[in-house]
């Protein structure tokens, strides 16, 4: 398989990463390079391979449902770009 | 005092000790190596005055007989670590100037332990890469030289600045952190020993994240014995990082110095390339060789899917990277760059915030996760990890430990592999594996190659057997009596 320049435009608007025009080329190429590198995994058989879904056997703990911190929302705010009070702020999103 | 920044860690533990001199002794030395050192360009920030007064809160309880494990002991923290009120940036522009409100909780470990920060590491933008040319701030380079030459050598990534300074002498350790071999593998590059623990012994809670299923944080110092030694500090049971595992923290210093004597190790055939050089064979048989003369039973084990590990990495990493870096939105932390709407305003942060590499990587991700090639891709490389996994569940039901290269070559120069993704890929060959089985892994120098430059090999073990790496790793230190350390060229 290989991404052509539309699939690319695609792919960095899902990835909300903006791309010029004369970026896209280039990078269908390299973005093909890796995709050609990994294709020789389609030779091998995995029909009845379980995929691995951690890198360790452990059963994920469960905790007590409850609140183990709050009152920081200075904090939370601190490394904002932008914000007002204790509120991020963003461009309008609502016409 | 330059004589303090030659001690190995556990000559400097002892030392404080003993009272031979002052933690803040130690760390005024440091300090002085590390402006000295600008050169290598291996600090992205440093934190002398926080280093010199945890010294001085060191030294009283020194005095009072109150050390802990690692008092006063000056070390490098890799800038993917969030550290409290210093910044931390991942050596990314999207996050110039962030400034954690709180500790990841390796650190935590190392200052609940009496240890000191000098400062925060250069590394791959991200932790992605392997010479440690893609950072924001530019490339560390590599303390050593071939002989005769003043070419700028790479010192390995992505835990570049870690190994620089290491190797150098600007710390008596540093942290890292491993996805692919980014311990291993500048480990090997600049002459260190480097530990990628089991998956899960390390809590990942506070490290910036790349591929979550295969980060782990990890040691690197100049000896096995330092390595073991931070290694105690830093695992550990984490309830704030699911992924870590519940089970005691050995002592791994008490590994050290024990028989291998019956010892069974592998030697996957699959790690002999086509194409090495003759000099990594050369290596790779002399390490055989020591661990034979130690008592050690050498087997030849086969590991069939060795070579589908790169291709499953670059499936698995950019797809976990690609969903974990969606975070970098210019909204809530980091660098923004301002749109007429939210959509551009994301565009154009993450456009100019991430590098190169970067956002290859996440398109990568995006694309191999998006509607219709999900299976064909990130189901497939599962499956190809799981067998991978298999390969050496089975081989490990022979031997104990499997020895192989660390690296394919040498450090390398300079843009020389800076424009072909695949031939820096490739630099993982020998490390990638044991990330996608989740097992530990430990980079021993054990060599220089005719232009003078270090050589490592790699010790991987069953998973939370840190201490058998540890223990043959310490009997390949001392057969190889390697104490060759680079000539302080940026001192002229």
């Amino acid at each position: 398989m290989s991404v052509d320049t539309k699939t690319v435009r695609k792919i960095a608007r899902l990835a909300r990463i903006g791309i010029k025009d004369e970026e896209l080329e280039p990078m269908a190429k390299e973005l093909n390079t890796i995709l050609h590198f990994v294709e020789q995994l389609d030779a091998i058989d995995t029909r009845d391979v379980a995929p691995m879904t951690s890198a360790v056997e452990a059963k994920l703990p469960q905790r007590a449902d409850v609140v183990t911190d709050g009152e920081c929302a200075q904090d939370i705010v601190k490394n904002a770009p932008d914000h007002l009070d204790t509120f991020f702020t963003v461009p309008k999103v609502v016409e | 005092m330059a004589g303090l920044t030659d001690l190995t860690l556990a000559q400097a533990r002892d030392g404080l000790l003993a009272k031979d001199f002052s933690a803040t002794d130690l760390v005024k030395a440091h300090v002085e190596a590390v402006e000295a050192a600008r050169a290598l360009n291996a600090f992205i920030v440093e934190t002398p005055q926080r280093a010199l007064a945890d010294a001085a809160a060191s030294d009283a309880r020194i005095a009072k007989g109150e050390a802990r494990p690692l008092e006063g002991i000056p070390l490098g923290i890799k800038d993917l670590f969030c550290t409290k009120d210093v910044q931390t940036t991942a050596a990314s522009n999207i996050l110039k100037g962030f400034t954690p409100v709180y500790e990841s909780s390796v650190t935590a470990n190392l200052w609940r332990d009496g240890a000191t920060m000098l400062g925060k590491l250069n590394l791959d933008e991200f932790a992605m890469g392997s010479s440690n040319e893609t950072s924001a701030f530019g490339p560390v380079v590599n303390p050593w030289r071939r002989k005769g030459s003043d070419v700028k050598l790479v010192p390995g990534g992505s835990s570049g600045g870690s190994a620089a300074a290491v190797s150098a002498g600007l710390c008596l350790g540093a942290t890292g952190t491993d996805t692919g071999g980014s311990i291993r593998q500048p480990a090997a590059f600049t002459g260190i020993v480097g530990l990628k623990p089991t998956y899960g012994r390390c809590s990942r809670w506070g490290i910036v994240a790349f591929a979550s299923s295969l980060d782990q944080a990890g040691p690197m110092a100049r000896t096995v014995r330092d390595t073991a030694i931070l290694m105690r500090s830093m695992a550990g049971h984490d309830p704030k990082d699911s992924t870590s595992i519940d089970r005691p923290v050995p002592d791994y210093e008490k590994a050290l110095g024990q028989s291998i004597k019956g010892m069974r190790v592998g030697i996957p055939k699959e790690y002999r390339l086509s194409g090495m050089s003759d000099e990594i064979e050369a290596l790779w048989s002399q390490g055989i060789a020591w661990l034979k003369e130690a008592g050690a039973e050498i087997v030849e084990v086969s590991l069939p899917y060795t070579k589908d590990a790169l291709p499953a990495y670059y499936i698995v990493a950019p797809a976990e990277a690609s969903s974990n870096l969606a975070r970098y939105d210019g909204v809530r932390f980091g660098q923004r760059v301002a749109g007429r709407d939210i959509t551009e305003l994301y565009e154009k942060t993450r456009a100019e915030g991430f590098g190169a590499e970067v956002r290859r990587r996440i398109l990568i991700g995006t694309y191999v996760l998006s509607a219709g090639y999900y299976d064909a891709y990130y189901l497939k490389a599962q499956k190809v990890r799981a067998l991978i996994a298999q390969d050496f569940a089975t081989a490990f039901g022979k031997v104990d430990a499997l020895l192989t290269p660390a690296t394919p070559s040498a450090a390398f120069a300079m843009g020389e592999k800076s424009d072909d993704p695949i031939a820096m890929y490739l630099n993982d060959v020998f490390t990638v594996t044991v990330n996608l089985a989740g097992l530990p892994g430990l980079a021993v120098p054990a060599g220089l190659d005719a232009q003078g430059l270090p050589l490592g090999l790699q010790l991987i073990g069953r998973a939370f057997e840190e201490e058998t790496l540890l223990k043959l790793g310490d009997v390949i230190e001392k057969a190889a009596g390697f104490t060759a350390k680079p000539q302080q060229w940026w001192r002229a």
